[in-house]
């Protein structure tokens, strides 16, 4: 194991987060201001809570997720293709690193943003509406599994990706409506049942609904069943991942 | 000694079909300095990519100080420096950053003293806190050159390093490639530049259509195929070479004031003492004498042309 690549590697992308300080932490903490006033504020006079939950706090844990996932797909992708782009990975490919090294690197880097950005937007949201926790050690096994396995779909991404507007395709265009109609804003308990079970195929929806559970104990689906989703999630990825390294693809070819 | 290289049998076939190496086979023994000749798209970068882990083989073996590039890739890798023929730079970093990065991706622990040595024989120690876009093309050069040596590697490949280089940066350079030398760096270069090859290299390679055309230490292959002309200046210019020079195959030029003589250098007998002797019988009068070797550049023209 070369233990020094992964930290170089490793404090290399944390290093371009520093760079990018302003973009890559205070934008999300406006946005997430704007949610709050916008669906706190004025859908908040409407819906004034769901299962007993005041709806400000009910949306925190969707908000956390929609950005994390975000930040997490886009990191990840953005971390590998941009050697791949500048050129620069003639060195990752000639260093005596395995591409596992390189991965826990990259998606390591990656997940540990999305993670810091996500602490941010839960102690932005505190500010805003009284957030408790019921199961700290689930919420942050949530956390952590969906940072990872998030990251390493962006890893995918980065890999795949040919030019920028491969690259932004997922983050922009898939990742956004699968949050949205996950059930960040609203109970899909709430939607006409044609709808309801359209919702079930939406893998976003037991990452937010157990994510949700691990804070206001309500949920849409069986938590356990969450972190199932996720786990399965993570192991088609793994898998997939092995066979890019094992073949190459797109990086030795 | 066994060769810190040794490839053999190497094929590459790419996606598309086109075959790049047709099976090379190359023993680089340790501390030399091997120049690779060869005209664009002969396969000297696919070589060097291959030998260095970021190109997957499609056929044949590859050596590095012992261990196989494929399967012992941590052993190879490790040793091996590469200086791209591109100037691929991280833009927004600082170079003092990205040269330690390459030392840690290596897997070596940091050594600011040895980046700092590193920085200052390329005369970048004091752009170490710039970032790479702020610097000129040849500055990002030197970098690419101080990333590769961050690892103290023990084999260093130069992909064209001196292409699109002044006379400065070239300079600076040859004096880093022979002190790495002095070290016990093995260098292998590649070059279009046939004066490059010549001024440093121990041995000299020509790679043309994928294939190895010939591997000769410089010297004897000047030798061995370098032909010598001496140029004899008139005092007076003659009508025609004098019957009894005849058996000397002499050439008249320039209106009758040049004679050419061509002869092998490495032959025992080069006949200049007959020659010059008969030139004298023969009652002429000799103004200057010159001789010239041929380069390597002729004697690349002919083997790539041959091999066509």
């Amino acid at each position: 194991m070369n233990g020094q690549a992964i930290k170089a590697i490793y404090l290399f992308e944390m290093a371009r987060m520093r760079r990018t300080l302003l973009q890559s932490v205070v934008s999300p903490v406006i946005s997430t201001s704007l949610y709050f006033i916008v669906f706190g504020a004025a859908v908040g006079q409407r819906i004034q809570e769901i299962d007993g939950v005041p709806y400000g706090a009910f949306i925190t844990p969707g908000l956390i997720m929609l950005t994390l996932l975000t930040q997490c797909v886009s990191n990840g992708a953005f971390g590998i293709y941009f050697p791949k782009f500048t050129g620069t990975i003639y060195e990752l490919l000639s260093a005596p690193v395995s591409m596992a090294e390189v991965l826990i690197g990259y998606v390591g880097a990656a997940a540990t943003k999305g993670m810091i950005i996500g602490l941010i937007i839960l102690a932005t949201a505190s500010f805003f509406v009284d957030i408790r926790i019921a199961h700290p050690l689930m919420m942050a096994l949530f956390f952590a599994l969906t940072a990872i396995t998030f990251s390493l779909l962006g890893f995918v991404i980065g890999i795949w990706a040919k030019d920028f507007e491969q690259l932004n395709l997922i983050p922009m265009l898939v990742v956004p409506p699968l949050v949205f109609l996950g059930g960040s804003f609203y109970s899909i308990s709430m939607l006409p049942p044609f709808w309801q079970a359209v919702s079930h195929a939406n893998p976003v929806l037991y990452l937010i609904s157990g994510f949700r559970w691990s804070f206001y104990e309500i949920s849409e689906v069986d938590p356990m069943i969450s972190l199932a989703i996720i786990v399965v999630f993570l192991a088609i990825l793994s898998a997939l991942v092995t066979w890019i390294f094992r073949t190459g693809y797109r990086l030795r070819e | 000694m066994p060769p810190i290289v040794s490839v053999s049998g190497l094929v590459k076939t790419y996606g598309n079909g086109f075959q790049a190496l047709k099976g090379i086979d190359l023993a680089i023994e340790e501390g030399e300095i091997l120049a690779l000749l060869g005209p664009n798209g002969a396969g000297k970068t696919t070589l060097i990519s291959i030998i260095c882990g970021i190109v997957n083989p499609s056929g044949g073996k590859v050596l590095v100080g012992g261990f196989d590039v494929v399967k012992d890739f941590r052993q190879t890798r490790a040793i091996i420096g590469l200086v791209p023929q591109e100037l691929t730079t991280d833009q927004f970093e600082t170079v003092w950053n990205t040269v330690s990065f390459s030392r840690g991706l290596h897997g070596k622990a940091a050594n600011p003293a040895h980046i700092e040595r590193v920085l200052k024989d390329l005369s970048l120690y004091d752009k170490k806190d710039n970032k790479l876009r702020e610097l000129s093309g040849g500055m990002k050069r030197r970098v690419l050159i101080a990333k590769a040596l961050a690892h103290e590697p023990r084999v260093l490949f130069l992909d064209e390093p001196t292409a699109g280089v002044d006379v400065n940066l070239r300079k600076d350079m040859w004096k880093v490639v022979q002190r790495l030398r002095e070290s016990g760096v093995t260098i292998i270069l590649t070059t279009h530049y046939i004066e490059e090859a010549e001024e440093i290299a121990d041995r000299i390679g020509v790679v043309s259509g994928g294939q190895l055309l010939l591997l000769e230490e410089k010297a004897a292959l000047m030798k061995k195929l370098g032909r010598k002309t001496l140029a004899i200046e008139l005092a007076q210019p003659i009508p025609a070479v004098p019957e009894q020079l005849s058996g000397f195959n002499l050439r008249l030029e320039e209106e009758g004031r040049r004679l050419i003589y061509d002869y092998h250098a490495s032959g025992a007998r080069t006949g200049i003492t007959t020659l010059l002797a008969a030139l004298a019988e023969a009652g002429l009068t000799l103004k200057d004498i010159s001789t010239r070797q041929s380069s390597l550049e002729d004697i690349f023209v002919e083997l790539v042309e041959a091999g066509r």
